[in-house]
């Protein structure tokens, strides 16, 4: 089965991807999404009914402990790298008027 | 022997018996380092000062008696997507360009309580995307056996820095053979531990449920050694694993009697070059004079692996990488119209090709309607490829094949077709899905001079039968006097 990604599903990944792509990028990923699907697809060879979804290989339990503060106040040190920083904040574009 | 010559196993003893001292250790890399880097290109980031500082302070703890690791004073490098505080860290791509972590990873901290000395930090593919460092946003590192090829990836930086002298070992991240394909490609020897067995704090990731740090050293011993320093419980990571049996270097026995080496018949299929075979196959026939019992067998499920693998990783990175918004850190656009046009701008201007490509499958696999079909599929076959891996081991001690089909490719050849590129990971994919321990040992070259590696798989927390094998035929090939894929 060969899949075929439409304008819409690329402007659609494309938002939840949080990227834009230039026109020629978007041809090149509708091409690789759906030589990609395409590939996947194999996957459906397998009949998987019953099978339960393994997200980690060993069980896994939530690994809890006391809510207790153990690291120091690194604000200035974490600050450095924002791209804006201000009053000891980071600087965000505004984003309501 | 020359300094450069040494394990890192060796220089340390030396080291500790006043031969030679961790600044001088650190100077004869760097002068190698400033001879061949130029060609090269193993590091994006050298940094001689802070070594040369470190080095110092090591050496006057190693000779104040207060310092006696199996590492101490001796140079490593870091790939550059293990957090270094004060040290950039790139990841290899433009978003995180000027990031200067504020904390640094546990296993850099392992290291540092070792007395091991960081030189500086490995080129590799962007995020740890690729199976060549041809994806790097800072340049291409070639292969230091031939520079017309490739080291592999995604380690890549790492696996040539060890093979050069640039280093005397490396910290790698193996995702989907990130480690052991460039150990491979560049004749040195790289192990994936057991997921949990190294803590992933300060890991940049990729794939969550698959990434693991681990080491790229000259020998096995050197290995075994690098494993001992970097597993930990570390309670900073919640999937990190406490272990008893980290005494990794107790398993360094020169005999394999009575382990039981299968070979996957699936894994020399087509596609495998036949002098990749050829070298592979002699390596089991020198595990069997060394008293293993070796039989061949049907693994199943092989060509499942790539398929479900890049569902899985491609859907945790799109996710994992949502982080890089211009905000906390790294690059952000110049010019922009309002937040989401920051956010994408940003975004689109910093992640390179592969990047991308593999964000976009992500977010669509991951994407309402397409959940079911794409991911949990996945997932499932996933489970359905661990087990047959555990009724592999409820037969033998170690599975036996090659690294990747061929040896490394030349350089610009791969990244024209993805899927082809993807397709020489088959044999180190199911690894990482599975959560097993494996490693690369060289095992000879092609007839074009380029190292051929073996891989040795082994169930989960079973590292030590894969390093006494290693171990066994390391020594074989080494009484024989015929070990090939030696370093330059």
């Amino acid at each position: 089965m060969a899949n075929i990604i439409s304008d819409e599903t690329i402007e659609y990944v494309g938002i939840l991807a949080k990227l834009e792509l230039s026109d020629e990028e978007k041809e090149a990923a509708k091409k690789d999404m759906a030589d990609m699907l395409d590939y996947i697809d194999k996957l459906n060879e397998l009949d998987t009914d019953g099978v339960e979804p393994m997200s980690h290989v060993f069980s896994m339990d939530n690994v809890f402990r006391e809510d207790v503060v153990t690291n120091g106040d690194d604000r200035s040190a974490i600050l450095q790298n924002a791209p804006g920083e201000k009053d000891g904040m980071f600087k965000a574009p505004r984003t309501v008027e | 022997m020359g300094l450069l010559e040494l394990t890192a196993a060796g220089l340390a003893e030396k080291i500790k018996a006043g031969e030679v001292t961790s600044v001088q250790a650190v100077e004869a890399v760097l002068e190698n380092i400033a001879e061949k880097e130029e060609a090269l290109h193993c590091y994006v980031t050298i940094d001689k000062e802070g070594a040369i500082k470190k080095a110092e302070e090591v050496q006057k703890k190693i000779e104040a008696g207060t310092l006696s690791g199996a590492l101490a004073g001796v140079p490593v490098a870091v790939k550059d997507n293990i957090c270094t505080a004060g040290m950039l860290t790139t990841c290899s791509s433009k978003i995180l360009g000027n990031f200067v972590p504020p904390f640094s990873a546990q296993a850099v901290h392992a290291l540092e309580a070792a007395g091991a000395v960081i030189l500086g930090k490995t080129n590799m593919d962007e995020f740890a995307m690729g199976s060549t460092t041809e994806t790097s946003a800072f340049g291409v590192t070639k292969n230091p056996h031939n520079t017309a090829h490739v080291p592999g990836g995604s380690s890549g930086g790492s696996a040539a820095a060890v093979a050069a002298g640039e280093c005397f070992f490396a910290l790698g991240s193996d995702t989907g053979g990130s480690i052991r394909q460039p150990a491979s490609f560049c004749g040195v020897v790289g192990m994936k531990p057991t997921y949990g067995t190294v803590s992933r704090y300060g890991l940049i990731a990729y794939g969550s449920s698959l990434d693991q740090i681990g080491p790229l050293t000259k020998d096995v011993a050197d290995c075994a050694a690098v494993l001992e320093v970097l597993a930990s419980h570390d309670l900073k990571d919640s999937t990190s694993v406490a272990r008893k049996d980290t005494d990794f270097s107790a398993a360094l026995i020169p005999d394999a009697a009575g382990l039981r080496v299968g070979i996957p018949r699936d894994y020399f299929g087509e596609g495998l070059d036949s002098e990749v075979r050829a070298a592979v196959l002699e390596a089991a026939k020198v595990l069997q004079e060394k008293g293993a019992a070796v039989e061949e067998f049907d693994l199943s499920l092989v060509e499942y692996a790539i398929p479900a693998y890049y569902t899985i990783a491609s859907a945790e990175a799109s996710s994992n990488l949502e982080r890089f918004d211009g905000i906390k850190y790294g690059y952000r656009t110049p010019d922009f119209d309002g937040l989401h046009s920051m956010y994408k701008k940003t975004r689109s201007e910093g992640f390179g090709a592969e990047v991308k490509r593999r964000i976009m499958l992500g977010s669509f696999v991951l994407s309402s309607g397409y959940y079911d079909a794409y991911y949990l599929k996945a997932l499932k076959v996933k489970a359905l490829i661990k087990k047959a891996f555990d009724e592999a081991f409820q037969k033998y001690d170690v599975i036996l094949g090659p690294v990747a089909p061929t040896t490394a490719p030349k350089l610009a050849e791969s990244l024209k077709d993805p899927i082809k590129m993807y397709l020489g990971d088959i044999y180190t994919i199911s690894v990482n899905l599975a959560g097993l321990p494996a490693m690369s040992i060289p095992c000879g070259m092609d007839s074009k001079g380029l190292p051929i590696g073996v891989q040795l798989i082994g169930d989960c927390f079973q590292e030590k039968k894969l390093l006494r094998a290693a171990y066994a035929y390391e020594q074989a090939e080494k009484e024989g006097g015929s070990r090939q894929g030696l370093l330059l």
